[in-house]
């Protein structure tokens, strides 16, 4: 730019700090220091700021600038000293300066993640859905929403942070745009299930690492904002979708390759990895990052317990467990584990031990195990070791670590 | 334990666009839940902290989202994309919410205190009002002017820096500075025209 401004190097140091406030308008001064002769630069050097090459219209176009404390030292001084002369440019100055204050959001409160809930529910309670979300697709609605609410709040710096993804036996690093599409990219064997495009596109591999590294080498050429969308895009779809579809869908097998759930529990399952993936991300931030509503920390529990049975009965045949058990027969009594889960959202789970059709039954349940809601889901999730778990365990040792370690098994990428 | 960033972090609000008012409204009216949903994930923060900001009480503004969400999902209809965006609609409906209920808690106190209390009231009415006339003034002013504000002020840049970021000249930038604060400054007169919409509360 050609002009008396802009021939100094720009520092932060001559911006203050905000929220400091500096009501530096000086009063005007006596009408009678406006008569005094305007000292002649050239010919008396003065050692106050050389104000006088700023002529008005620049120090008008300034007002804004220095009302937010974004000019450079010697053109506050130079607006500053001018204000002193200058009536409507005082008054304007004054009144910019106050309009900064408007400036400040107070959006940027944390919302209480369980007051969508609330709020929720007092709408459906004044007027019943007619398309209502199956109430099995609840926490994954929740769960992603809270991620969601979550991303919102982050900068550059923290988009850059790599995250750690840690489970029974792996870990893998990524960045956050890449913890995004792998969800993204295992959420979409739902959205085929149910007849949504794959966001990998047609002929996508199908197995979890594959589609994972498919999706982070795709993200990698676009925008965070981009990769956050098209995730956030897709679980809506897939909601919405479902919500369509009504309860009669809650059968449909989803193939995750190394187990076929029915929807109704491959939605529980994605919220579950939305949770501890959004944990992770947290994590990797130091932020913290609330549990879910103890009513879906529950499904969760259930979900993990109700698939145990049957990693038990592969682990045995692999030869993974050290326990000796019964030979049961079909729907007879077979030896039962107790699993105690305490806090909100916990219960009471028997876990048939020899075979996942025995009966369980309090009389033939050899061991007890008690633990925290979170602390059970941090096993599952392959975060915590067997051995390392803050759990009360009463009985058969061996049992119990079978059960703990197969459950430490079901955790994935 | 760290704080999260605050402001800077945060993504421009853009005005929404009327045909996702209008798709929205459809679906609300249709008794969607996923619209619902969204409608939430979308406004829940601008609606609690105007709530907050009247209120400075998290359990009131609770109470005032809740109100305000009910009576949207309750009565889609009441919105018209004619007297503009779903989002200042909120915005007005929330304020107006927040105020009537500030009115109604301190009531016993004004009748208790007199003068005083009551003075102080009207002063807390005004200065809420001013801060949601700034909101309704940021959001409406051209987007140009309000991204040149918004990282002088809040990324703490000098105009320079901000010309240089924007791409602008540092005449231009120096003159939607100012202009942005002169329409700013503007909410702090009482308004000749609300941007609430006269009618309508939230029940």
């Amino acid at each position: 730019m050609n002009g008396p401004m802009g021939h100094e190097p720009q520092s932060e140091g001559d911006t203050p700090a905000h929220g400091i406030p500096l009501p530096r308008v000086p009063q005007p001064r006596d009408a009678a220091d406006d008569t005094l002769p305007a000292p002649e630069p050239l010919l008396l050097p003065d050692p106050a700021p050389p104000t006088c090459h700023f002529d008005h219209k620049t120090l008008k176009s300034l007002l804004g600038a220095w009302a937010l404390w974004a000019c450079s030292a010697e053109e506050s001084a130079a607006v500053e000293d001018h204000l002193t002369r200058c009536m409507p440019c005082a008054g304007e100055a004054m009144r910019l300066r106050e309009a900064v204050g408007l400036l400040q959001r107070e959006d940027s409160l944390d919302l209480d993640p369980l007051l969508r809930a609330k709020v929720l529910k007092g709408c459906l309670g004044r007027r019943p859905a007619r398309i209502p979300v199956p109430e099995w697709a609840s926490p994954y609605d929740a769960e992603t929403a809270r991620l969601d609410a979550f991303l919102c709040d982050l900068g550059d710096p923290e988009w850059e942070m790599p995250v750690w993804l840690t489970w029974w036996g792996g870990k893998r690093e990524l960045t956050l745009s890449g913890v995004l599409a792998h969800l993204g990219s295992i959420d979409g064997l739902v959205a085929t299930a149910i007849g949504l495009d794959d966001p990998l596109g047609p002929g996508a591999p199908h197995t979890i690492a594959k589609r994972t590294d498919a999706a982070v080498t795709r993200c990698s050429s676009h925008t965070r904002g981009f990769v956050r969308n098209k995730w956030r895009t897709q679980t809506r779809d897939i909601v919405r979708t479902l919500s369509f579809a009504g309860t009669s869908s809650s059968d449909l097998p989803v193939d995750f390759t190394e187990l076929v759930l029915p929807i109704r529990d491959a939605l529980i399952d994605r919220a579950f990895a939305c949770w501890i993936h959004a944990e992770d991300i947290a994590t990797a931030l130091d932020y913290p990052y609330e549990p879910p509503t103890p009513r879906h920390l529950n499904r969760f529990i259930d979900l993990a317990v109700r698939q145990l049975p049957t990693v038990l009965a592969d682990r045995k045949k692999a030869g993974l467990t050290s326990s000796t058990g019964w030979l049961t027969e079909t729907d007879t009594p077979g030896r039962t584990l107790h699993l105690e889960v305490e806090g909100q959202g916990g219960g009471h789970w028997y876990i048939p031990l020899d075979s996942p059709t025995a009966i369980t039954s309090e009389a033939t349940t050899v061991a007890t195990v008690v633990l925290e809601g979170a602390e059970f889901c941090q096993l599952a999730a392959g975060h915590r070791h067997p051995e390392d778990l803050a759990a009360g365990q009463d009985g058969d040792r061996e049992a119990i670590r079978d059960v703990l370690c197969a459950a430490a098994s079901m955790s994935r990428m | 334990m760290a704080l999260k960033p605050r402001g800077g972090g945060r993504m421009a609000a853009t005005p929404a666009p009327s045909r996702w008012d209008r798709k929205m409204q459809q679906r609300l009216a249709r008794g969607e839940e996923t619209a619902l949903c969204e409608l939430y994930d979308r406004f829940a923060s601008l609606v609690h902290s105007i709530a907050h900001r009247v209120m400075r009480d998290e359990d009131a503004a609770d109470q005032i989202t809740r109100e305000v969400f009910g009576y949207i999902w309750e009565n889609p209809d009441a919105f018209d994309p004619k007297d503009g965006t779903m989002r200042s609609w909120i915005a007005a409906l929330t304020q107006r919410q927040a105020v009537h209920r500030l009115r109604h808690s301190e009531a016993y106190r004004v009748r208790a205190d007199g003068a005083r209390s009551a003075a102080r009231l009207e002063a807390r009415v005004r200065e809420a009002n001013t801060a949601a006339r700034a909101d309704f003034i940021r959001t409406s002013m051209p987007s140009s002017i309000r991204a040149t504000l918004e990282l002088t002020y809040f990324q703490r840049r000098n105009y320079r820096q901000t010309a240089v970021e924007l791409g602008l000249t540092e005449d231009e930038t120096r003159r939607r500075l100012r202009l942005g604060l002169q329409m700013l400054s503007t909410a702090m007169q009482p308004p000749q025209s609300s941007p609430s919409p006269p009618s309508g509360g939230v029940q």
